[in-house]
C-alpha cells in the first residue's frame, strides 16, 4: 500500500463536537492472579503509536483483587509505554466474572472518556470487550491485525481478517466513542520495556457488594502448565502439515523439534486428523505465533494458514511442490520430499549444535 | 425447560475464493451451512432437553435463504425455529445483530418464557464472538462464555453449574436462571436426527417474523444506519515482496541441501544462529 492509497482526498474533516471530551488511549491490561497477559504489553506498544499521533496519553487500565499487585503491574505497564494507570483492586474483583469487570470498566469508560479503548483478543478479552461495547452502545471491531490513526478525524482504522482470512476489511466507528477493538495476542510486536520510565496510578475506589453479584466462582482449576504447549510464545516452531501423509511420519517433526528446543505445531487437517492436539494448530482457527524461527513440512501455505504465523522472523518451508503457496512467503524453500529433508535437516542442526557446543 | 438456540447460516468459508483480478469474493456455488461452531450450542441444548424435557427453539436472523439451516436443526431435533428476516437488516454490524435478536427473544418470552439461551462461541464469517455477550448483556442475562461443560441444572432452585475455559484454567461457576451460555467447540458431537424428525422438519411451518414483528419501528436503528462500524474498504492480504530462496532436491542429496540451508540462513541471520547455539548448552 503506497501513501497515497492511505490517504483518500477529501475535504477537512471537523471533529464532531459530541466527541470533543474524550481523549487518550486506553489499554485494558490483562491480568490474573498478578500474572499479567503479555498481549497487554504488545498493545501498549501498539498503543504508544496511536496516542502519539493523537497528541494524548496513552493509559493503562488495571483491575485486580486487593491483594494482587496492582501497583507492581502499573509500574510495569509505564515501562512498557503507559503514561498513566487507572487502578481498580477490590475484593469482588479476585476473579475474573463478567458482571462485576463489565461495570468497572464501563463506569471507568463513562467516566474519564477515552477516545480509544483496546483489548487483547484472549478468552476474558473478548468475553469483557463484548460486554462493554454493548453496554456502552459503541462499535468494537474484533481481531485486528493493523491499527492506523487519521489525525483530522481522529477515526481508527482497524484492519482485520474477513471470510476466514481470505481477504482484510478496514473498519471504522465514526458516529461513536469510545472506538473498541481488540487484538490477538502475538499480532503485534512486543515493546522493549524500559524500566526507568514512570508514570500516574490513579486509584479509583470500586463500590459493588458480593451479595449483589449473580454468578459465583466456586473453583479455578488451573491447567498444567508444564505439559501444555506454548505456542504463540515459542522461539521455534516445526510444524506439519497434511503432506506428511501418515501419522507416524510427524515424529520426524518431534525429532526436529527436539534437536531444536523448539514446539511442535500443524496446519488445521492434521490437527482435525488427530496426530497432534488442538493447541498445537496455527492459524486463523487456531493460534497466531511469532517464533525467529519457523519450519513448515508438508504445509501448502494456505491463507488460513498463513496468517497465524506470517510474523514470525525466518520461514523455510519443505515441500515437494514448487509452486506450493508456501514459497509465495517464506524465505527458504527446499523443494523435496518432507519424509527424507526432515532426518536431514535434524542431523545438520545436531552437528551444527555439538559444533557449536565444542566451540564453548 | 425452554433453550433457545440463536444459529446462523454461513457461507461454508473453505470454499470460498477471491477473484484473482477484482479482489471479491466469489460466492457463486460456495454452499451455505450452519456455522459449525452452533452445532455445539445446539447439541447441548437437545442433550438438556433428553434430561429434563420440554422445549428447544433454534432461531436465526438472516435473509430468506436461511430458512435450509432451520430445517436442518429442526431435524436434528429442535422443537421451533423461527427466521428474523428483513430488507432493513441487510450490513448490521453484531451491535445490530445482538439488538435484534434480543427483540426476537423478548418477542418469544411473551409466548413462553426462556430458561437458557445459547449461542456458538463465533462466527465464521464474522468471526467477532460478539453477538453472544451482546444479547446477554441487553436482557441483563448473566453471561457464561466458552463453557466446556454443564455439569448440572437445578430447576426447583433455578441453579445452573457450568466450566469455563478462562486464560490458563478452568473456572467451576455457579449462576441462576435464566442465563445465557456460549459453548466451546469440541464439548460434544451433534447426534444423526431420527427419520421422523427429518420429516417434521420438510413439513414444519417456519415461523417467518419481520421487523415489525418483534418490534423494531425505526429502521434506521438496523442494517448499516445503526451499525456504528462501518466498511471502509476491502482488500486482499498483500504478497511478500520477495519469494523464498529455492534450495532444489534435484541437483543434491538431503544432507548436502540441510547444510546449504543452515549456512545461507546463519550468514543472513546471524542472530538466529545464536539463538539456536544457546540450545547447545
Ligand atoms: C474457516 C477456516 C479456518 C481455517 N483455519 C485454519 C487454521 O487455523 N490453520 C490451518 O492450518 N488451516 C486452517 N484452515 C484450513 C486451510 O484452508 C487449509 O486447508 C490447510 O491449512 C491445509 O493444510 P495443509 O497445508 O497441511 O494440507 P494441504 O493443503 O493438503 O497441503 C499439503 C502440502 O504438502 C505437500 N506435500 C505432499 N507430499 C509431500 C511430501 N512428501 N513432502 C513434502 N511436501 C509434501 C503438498 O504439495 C501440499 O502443498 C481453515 C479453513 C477454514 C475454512
Ligand atoms: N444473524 C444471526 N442469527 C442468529 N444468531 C447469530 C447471528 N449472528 C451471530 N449469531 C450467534 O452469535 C454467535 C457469535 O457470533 P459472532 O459474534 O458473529 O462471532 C454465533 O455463534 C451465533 O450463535
Amino acid at each position: 500500500m503506497n501513501e497515497q492509497a492511505r490517504k483518500p482526498a477529501r475535504k477537512k474533516v471537523e471533529l464532531d463536537p459530541r466527541f470533543v471530551s474524550y481523549r487518550h488511549v486506553w489499554v485494558f491490561i490483562e491480568s490474573e492472579r498478578g500474572e499479567v497477559h503479555p498481549v497487554s504489553w504488545e498493545l501498549l506498544g501498539e498503543g504508544r503509536k496511536l496516542a502519539d499521533a493523537l497528541n494524548v496519553d496513552l493509559c493503562g487500565v488495571v483491575i485486580a483483587g486487593p491483594g494482587e499487585r496492582g501497583k507492581g503491574i502499573c509500574a510495569e505497564a509505564f515501562g512498557y509505554g503507559a503514561d498513566k494507570c487507572y487502578l481498580l483492586q477490590d475484593p469482588v474483583l479476585a476473579d475474573y466474572r463478567n458482571e462485576p469487570y463489565t461495570k468497572a470498566l464501563t463506569d471507568l469508560v463513562n467516566t474519564y472518556q477515552p477516545e480509544i479503548l483496546m483489548l487483547g483478543a484472549s478468552t476474558l478479552g473478548r468475553d469483557l470487550a463484548g460486554s462493554v461495547a454493548t453496554t456502552l452502545k459503541t462499535g468494537l471491531v474484533a481481531d485486528c491485525t493493523e491499527l492506523l490513526i487519521d489525525t483530522e478525524s481522529r477515526n481508527l482504522a482497524a484492519t482485520r481478517p474477513t471470510f476466514g482470512g481470505s481477504l482484510l476489511c478496514t473498519i471504522l466507528t465514526q458516529r461513536h466513542r469510545p472506538q473498541m477493538a481488540t487484538v490477538r495476542p502475538r499480532v503485534m510486536a512486543m515493546p522493549d520495556a524500559d524500566p526507568s520510565r514512570r508514570g500516574e496510578i490513579v486509584e479509583v475506589p470500586f463500590a459493588m457488594l458480593e451479595t449483589s453479584i449473580i454468578t459465583k466462582v466456586l473453583e479455578y482449576i488451573p491447567d498444567d502448565s508444564r505439559d501444555k504447549p506454548n505456542l504463540p510464545f515459542a522461539d521455534i516452531i516445526v510444524a506439519g502439515g497434511r503432506g506428511l501423509k501418515k501419522p507416524e511420519n510427524f515424529a520426524l517433526v518431534w525429532d526436529l523439534a527436539r534437536v531444536l528446543g523448539a514446539e511442535v505445531g500443524g496446519s488445521r487437517p492434521v490437527v482435525q486428523a488427530g496426530w497432534i492436539e488442538l493447541d498445537r494448530q496455527v492459524g486463523q482457527s487456531g493460534k497466531t505465533v511469532r517464533p525467529k524461527l519457523y519450519i513448515a513440512a508438508g504445509i501448502s501455505g494456505a491463507i488460513q494458514h498463513r496468517v497465524g504465523m506470517d510474523g514470525a522472523d525466518v520461514i523455510v518451508a519443505i515441500n515437494s511442490d514448487p509452486k506450493a503457496p508456501i514459497f509465495d512467503f517464506a524465505h527458504y524453500g527446499i523443494v523435496g520430499n518432507a519424509m527424507t529433508v526432515l532426518p536431514a535437516l535434524t542431523e545438520a542442526f545436531k552437528a551444527h549444535l555439538a559444533q557449536a557446543r565444542k566451540a564453548g | 425447560m425452554h433453550s433457545v438456540v440463536c444459529i446462523k447460516q454461513v457461507p461454508d468459508s473453505a470454499q470460498i475464493r477471491v477473484h484473482p483480478v477484482t479482489n471479491t469474493i466469489m460466492r457463486q456455488g460456495v454452499p451455505a451451512i450452519i456455522n459449525p461452531y452452533d452445532l455445539f450450542a445446539l447439541e447441548e441444548a437437545l442433550r438438556l432437553k433428553d434430561r429434563f424435557g420440554g422445549t428447544v427453539t433454534v432461531v436465526t436472523m438472516g435473509p430468506p435463504m436461511a430458512e435450509a439451516a432451520l430445517r436442518k436443526c429442526l431435524s436434528y431435533g429442535a422443537d421451533d425455529a423461527i427466521l428474523v428476516s428483513d430488507r432493513s437488516f441487510a450490513g448490521s454490524d453484531t451491535l445490530v445483530t445482538s439488538y435484534a435478536l434480543t427483540a426476537t427473544l423478548r418477542k418469544i418470552m411473551e409466548s413462553m418464557p426462556v430458561d437458557l439461551i445459547f449461542t456458538g462461541k463465533q462466527t465464521i464469517d464474522g468471526d467477532t464472538a460478539q453477538v453472544g455477550p451482546g444479547i446477554a448483556k441487553r436482557l441483563d442475562y448473566q453471561l457464561l462464555t466458552y463453557v466446556s461443560k454443564i455439569v448440572d441444572v437445578d430447576l426447583e432452585h433455578r441453579e445452573i453449574r457450568v466450566e469455563r475455559r478462562a486464560e490458563g484454567g478452568v473456572q467451576l461457576l455457579k449462576t441462576t436462571l435464566p442465563c445465557l451460555i456460549t459453548m466451546l467447540e469440541g464439548t460434544n458431537e451433534m447426534r444423526f436426527g431420527d427419520l421422523d424428525d427429518l420429516f417434521r422438519a420438510a413439513r414444519y411451518e417456519l415461523k417467518v417474523w419481520d421487523r415489525t414483528v418483534i418490534g423494531i419501528e425505526d429502521p434506521e436503528t438496523v442494517g448499516v444506519k445503526g451499525s456504528p462500524t462501518v466498511v471502509s474498504k476491502v482488500f486482499a492480504p498483500r504478497p511478500r515482496s520477495q519469494r523464498a530462496e529455492i534450495i532444489d532436491l534435484q541437483d543434491d542429496s538431503p544432507k548436502n541441501l540441510a547444510s546449504t540451508l543452515l549456512a545461507r540462513m546463519f550468514t543472513q541471520h546471524p542472530k538466529l544462529e545464536r539463538e539456536i547455539a544457546k540450545r547447545a548448552r
